[in-house]
C-alpha cells in the first residue's frame, strides 16, 4: 500500500531534509502523495507507531480513528501555532518544506473523506510561502488561516473555537473536538511536524520509519534548541542521548546550569542527566517529555529561580481568564515563586509554592495549570539546593542569560 | 459509574454545590469548588445520585452535569 519509486531519505535527517519550494520539485524529489483508505492509513499509522509532534505526544493512529469512527464527515486542522516561543520548528518546515506539511493534510483529508482542510498559522509565522504552496497544488485546497491566541492559541480546543469564529480559548473538554469542533463536526487537528512525518511515513512505510529512533518512540522529531546557543532546530532521532543534542547544538556542556525540557509547561534537568535518552521509557521517570521538542539551556551563571520566576509570571499571565482555579491560583503561584527568588525570602514561601500547586492541578478546562504546576514542581527539586541558599541570603548568580 | 463533570469554563465560584454535596465537594479560598476525591471529576456513587441532581439544578450556571 505504500508503493513509490523513489528511494526513501537515508539517515537521521528526514523531515528537514525535504527543501522542495515548488510543487513540480517537490513531486519530482519525492512522487505525489499516496492515496490511502482510512483503515489502511490507521493501519500504516499503527504500525509505525508514529505519535504526535505537538506536544502531547498521543498516538496518531488512535486520534485518526476517533474521528474515522464517526458518522459525520470530520475536518481536519493542520496545527502550525507554535505558541511556546521556544519553539521554532513548525516556522522551519513551512519554510522549508511546505508541500509536505500539506501532503500530510492531503493524505488525512483524502483518507477521511474530509470537505475541509485547514492549515492555522500562529502570529509569529509567516504564511506566504505555504499560502502559496497550497495555491499551486491540484486537489482539495488547503484554507491557510493566519490565527492569534498567544501560548494557549494552539490549544486544540481554543484553536477549534477560534476558527469557528469565537474567542481562541479553551472549551469544556468533556466535549472534545473529535466528537465536536469545527462547525460541530468532528475534528482531527495534528502538529504541522506530525504531517510532514506522516507524508514521509506514507510514501516509505513503517520499516523505514522505524529505522530510527527505539522500538518503542519510534522515528525522528524536531527540537528547537536554545540558549548558550544561537537558536535552532535540529532534527534527531527518539532516544538520542541529551548531552548529544547539546553537543549537536554547539553547547558548552561545562557552561550547562540545568536544561529546561518540553518548553514552559516542561521540566528542568541537572547537567548530571547528560546520558538520559530523549525518550519516554528515559524521560518518564522523571515526569518529563520532550513536549512539542524544546530544549533550553540555562547557565551555570544564572538563577534557575529566577527564571523559572520570570517563566511562571509569564505563564499566569497568559491564561485565557476563563477558570476560576486558573485565574486565581496561577498568579497567586507566580508571585510566591517570584518572592522565593529573592534572596533572604520568608521559609513559609516554600510550602506556600507546594499548596499553590495542588490547588490549580486539574481543575481547569485545560492543561494549563498543570502543565504550570509541573514546570513549577520541578523548578523546587532541580533548584532545591539554591532555594535553602535563597532562604540564608545568598544567591550565585552573576550573569542574567 | 457516573461522575459529577464540572465545567471550569462556566463556573463562578461562590456556589451551593459545594452545600449541597459536602461528601464530594469543597470549596477553595476564592469560592471554586475543589473535588474531595481527588479525581478531577469526583464520581457520585448511588447513595449520593439524589444528592447530586439536586445540586446540578441549583447551579446558577449550569456548569454541573452527570454524566
Ligand atoms: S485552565 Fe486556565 S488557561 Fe485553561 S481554559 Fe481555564 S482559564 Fe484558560
Ligand atoms: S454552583 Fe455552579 S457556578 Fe457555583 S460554584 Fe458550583 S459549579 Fe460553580
Amino acid at each position: 500500500m505504500t508503493t513509490t519509486s523513489i528511494a526513501p531519505l537515508t539517515g537521521t535527517q528526514r523531515v528537514l531534509a525535504v527543501r522542495t519550494e515548488s510543487w513540480r520539485e517537490h513531486v519530482d524529489a519525492l512522487g505525489p502523495a499516496p492515496r490511502l483508505s482510512s483503515d489502511e492509513l490507521i493501519r500504516l499509522v499503527d504500525s509505525a507507531g508514529l505519535t504526535g509532534r505537538g506536544g502531547a505526544g498521543f498516538p496518531t493512529a488512535r486520534k485518526i480513528a476517533a474521528v474515522a469512527a464517526s458518522r459525520r464527515t470530520p475536518v481536519v486542522v493542520g496545527n502550525a501555532m507554535e505558541g511556546e516561543f521556544l519553539s521554532h520548528k513548525d516556522r522551519t518546515l513551512l519554510d522549508q518544506a511546505p508541500h509536505l506539511v500539506l501532503d500530510g493534510l492531503d493524505i488525512l483529508g483524502r483518507a477521511l473523506g474530509s470537505r475541509r482542510l485547514i492549515l492555522a498559522t500562529g502570529e509569529r509565522i509567516d504564511s506566504t510561502r505555504v499560502r502559496r504552496a497550497a495555491a499551486e497544488r491540484p486537489g482539495r485546497l488547503v484554507d491557510v488561516r493566519d490565527l492569534g491566541g498567544g501560548f494557549i492559541g494552539g490549544q486544540e480546543s481554543a484553536l477549534v473555537s477560534q476558527l469557528n469564529g469565537r474567542a481562541a480559548v479553551p472549551q469544556d473538554p468533556h466535549t472534545p473536538v473529535y466528537v465536536r469542533g469545527i462547525d460541530g463536526r468532528p475534528t482531527l487537528v495534528a502538529n504541522a511536524e506530525t504531517l510532514a512525518q506522516l507524508a514521509l511515513l506514507a510514501r516509505f512505510g513503517p520499516d523505514w520509519f522505524r529505522s530510527q529512533g527505539t522500538p518503542d518512540d519510534p522515528g525522528t522529531f524536531l527540537i528547537s534548541v536554545s540558549g548558550l546557543t544561537p537558536p535552532s532546530v535540529l532534527e534527531v532521532p527518539r532516544g538520542i542521548r541529551l548531552r548529544e543534542v547539546l553537543l549537536q547544538a554547539g553547547v558548552p556542556l561545562e557552561r550547562v546550569g540545568a536544561v529546561l525540557l518540553g518548553g514552559y509547561h516542561g521540566t528542568w534537568l541537572r547537567p548530571g542527566t547528560g546520558d538520559v535518552r530523549l525518550c519516554e521509557e528515559d524521560l518518564s521517570p522523571y515526569g518529563a517529555s520532550t513536549g512539542a521538542g524544546i530544549l533550553h539551556v540555562l547557565s551555570v551563571d544564572s538563577c534557575g529561580l529566577r527564571v523559572s520566576a520570570e517563566i511562571a509570571t509569564y505563564l499566569a499571565a497568559q491564561a485565557a481568564g476563563q477558570c476560576g482555579p486558573c485565574v486565581n491560583g496561577m498568579p497567586r503561584m507566580a508571585d510566591t515563586l517570584t518572592r522565593l527568588a529573592v534572596p533572604g525570602s520568608d521559609p513559609r514561601l516554600v510550602a506556600e509554592v507546594d499548596r499553590l500547586r495542588g490547588l490549580v492541578i486539574g481543575r481547569g478546562a485545560c492543561a494549563h495549570p498543570d502543565g504550570t504546576a509541573r514546570f513549577v514542581a520541578s523548578t523546587m527539586l532541580v533548584f532545591a539546593r539554591h532555594v535553602e541558599a535563597h532562604l540564608r541570603g545568598e544567591c550565585h548568580e552573576t550573569s542574567v542569560d | 459509574m457516573r461522575r459529577l463533570l464540572i465545567d471550569r469554563t462556566r463556573c463562578d465560584g461562590h456556589g451551593s454545590c459545594a452545600e449541597l454535596l459536602p461528601e464530594l465537594l469543597d470549596l477553595d479560598e476564592w469560592g471554586f469548588p475543589i473535588s474531595l476525591t481527588g479525581e478531577r471529576d469526583p464520581a457520585v456513587p448511588r447513595s449520593l445520585a439524589a444528592h447530586g441532581e439536586r445540586a446540578v439544578r441549583a447551579c446558577p450556571l449550569m456548569a454541573l452535569r452527570i454524566g
